[in-house]
């Protein structure tokens, strides 16, 4: 630190303290009502500080059908959720580590268009081709399954060229000692390449889980059945009945719920969720 | 960039590919091609027949004026959204970077939004200011301003442009950080030996240092808004009061699964790519200048 000017350091963590309170308050909010019957949130104003009825509003929400009024509960939707996150992100990562691995080791007729090919992806997000990918997907008799949920997502663009720049600061002294020691290249790729990119792998983990466990636009199209709703859809789906209706102390646990997964790979995973933020967007 | 050590097979690199090859031909290009097909044909009232229209859907787009005012509150969206987003992670930032104490416990739990679905933003953000049971509705209400985002098109717009700013906050600030820490501390601690004051430094340096960062954030805010905050406004306003936050991406979805206008929406679709086009290339061209920079 430069200067030591202690008005200076009192309003940078006055500022920081305010800004943190300003971010945190929402999350606060949910966690308050998710504390309380619904009864008492409808108050106006609602109480501010922990009601008694945590564990029954977070099991209500858990094991009870609730106003879904359904076969499926916040559990099962979770379950949903988190196989479609991992099948997203391991997915993503092995297309790409494999893709990866052909463009930059060998050397193949069209090799170029199909780098292009990939990069062109980054411009066709779901968002802007929604319709005609939902035609596709509901012709190959894939909604209301996993694959459905995830296939049209797994492609990527970003997690290809990471792979690729790191590929290409490898030395290739390590190609020529696997190969005299008489590797393939599937030995190199499984027993050197696959290992040194390890750091790249976590940080894009981090990244894509949490791409993976918040998609909504897409499996709100792709679902109709509700045992294959993630969470983040059956938070919507509670809401539905409009503002009368609403349970909000479920709905708050359910979102409390649906975020903790998410939240806790990013604060526990700190380190790789910043150098994959980072590295991707480069 | 080639590596001078190949791998020879004739066979092994397309059994690599493919499956990337795969999926972007089934997911991405086949329905991208239906996409701008569709935008030049139209279908009749019953579904039965497509004929070609040339760029009729287009037109018709563009004489819309509904779709042209979607057009002007999608602008103004993402200018609101990348600037107040910007401004505020950059004072953050700048204060996270100055202190030692407590630092990571700051950035620890200013970078939980990021983790949260928009969705989510969006249910969170409305239960705050819901019209019946919000608290800041009900505070808002006690200092005589009456806050109701289902009646008042401004008041939906503010809301989720807080809930969007919200949620991006954490992207900013961490690239912010990383950007100041960048900054080699030589020319700030030459610049306080010359008398310069912490104001003065960061106008004259840090904040010229940082344009990189911050025109990068600028086209990465833009693309968030235009695309990423679809959860957020279906669950906050869904387009409504009226149309008045029915943003270009909600518009195709409400058009082409609520009004099954498959053609109007195919040629919206192809609008949105060719924004992202464009927005991808500007992205791009950044990057080149970094590299000199």
């Amino acid at each position: 630190m430069v200067d030591r000017n202690p008005w200076l350091n009192f309003f940078s963590h006055a500022v920081l303290v305010l800004g943190v309170a300003i971010v945190a308050f929402p999350l606060y909010l949910a966690f308050i009502a998710s504390t309380h019957t619904a009864d008492a949130i409808v108050q106006s104003p609602m109480p501010l500080l922990p009601g008694a009825h945590l564990w029954e509003n977070y099991q209500a929400a858990l094991f009870g059908s609730g106003k879904l009024g359904s076969n499926t509960n916040v559990m099962h939707m979770m379950w949903v959720s988190f196989w479609v996150a991992m099948i997203i992100t391991v997915g993503k990562i092995a297309i790409s580590l494999l893709s990866a691995f052909a463009i930059v080791y060998f050397r193949f007729p069209f090799k170029m268009f199909c780098f292009w090919a990939i990069f062109l992806t980054l411009m066709l997000p779901v968002e802007v081709r929604i319709l005609p990918t939902y035609k596709v997907v509901a012709e190959l008799g894939l909604l209301n399954s996993y694959a459905g949920l995830t296939l049209p997502l797994i492609a990527s663009a970003t997690a290809t060229f990471l792979f690729r720049q790191f590929f290409l600061t490898v030395p290739d002294e390590l190609v020529e000692a696997a190969r005299i020691d008489g590797a393939g290249a599937m030995r190199f790729f499984k027993d050197i390449l696959v290992p040194l990119s390890r750091t790249s792998i976590a940080a894009l983990f981090v990244i894509q889980f949490i791409y993976g466990w918040n998609q909504y636009l897409w499996p709100l199209l792709m679902t109709t059945s509700e045992d294959m709703y993630p969470v983040v859809i059956g938070i919507k789906r509670m809401l539905a009945g409009g503002e009368a209706a609403v349970d909000w102390n479920i709905v708050m646990a359910t979102a409390i719920l649906a975020m903790l997964p998410p939240t806790l790979v990013v604060m526990l995973m700190q380190k790789w969720f910043v150098k994959g933020l980072v590295d991707t967007e480069k | 960039m080639e590596k001078r050590v190949l791998f020879r097979s004739k066979w092994l690199p397309w059994v690599l590919i493919a499956p990337q090859l795969l999926v972007i031909g089934i997911f991405f290009f086949w329905p991208a091609g239906q996409a701008v097909l569709q935008s030049f044909q139209m279908e009749d009232a019953f579904g039965m027949s497509t004929e070609w229209v040339g760029l009729d859907n287009f037109r018709n787009l563009f004489a819309d004026p509904t779709y042209l005012n979607s057009f002007k509150r999608t602008a103004m969206f993402s200018v609101l959204v990348a600037g107040a987003g910007i401004a505020i992670s950059l004072v953050l930032a700048i204060f996270a970077d100055r202190i030692v104490r407590f630092a990571m416990v700051y950035k620890t739990l200013l970078i939980v939004p990021y983790a949260v679905a928009p969705v989510i933003a969006g249910v969170l953000w409305v239960f705050l200011f819901s019209p019946s049971i919000g608290v800041v509705t009900y505070y808002l209400g006690k200092l005589g301003y009456n806050w109701n985002h289902m009646m008042n098109d401004n008041q939906a717009m503010a809301l989720i442009v807080m809930a969007s700013v919200w949620k991006q906050i954490s992207y900013n600030f961490l690239f912010f950080l990383a950007g100041l820490q960048s900054i080699p501390k030589a020319l700030i601690e030459a610049a306080s030996i010359d008398g310069a004051s912490p104001w003065r430094r960061f106008w004259n340096i840090q904040l010229p240092l940082l344009s990189p960062t911050t025109f990068f954030l600028l086209v990465i805010n833009i693309v968030y808004a235009f695309f990423d905050t679809f959860g957020i406004i279906d669950a906050a306003t869904q387009g409504g009061p009226g149309q008045s936050t029915s943003i270009l991406v909600y518009k195709v979805y409400q058009d082409g699964f609520k009004a099954l206008d498959l053609g109007g929406s195919a040629a919206q679709s192809v609008i949105l790519m060719l924004i992202v086009i464009v927005l991808t290339v500007v992205q791009f061209r950044y990057v080149e200048k970094k590299v000199q920079y």
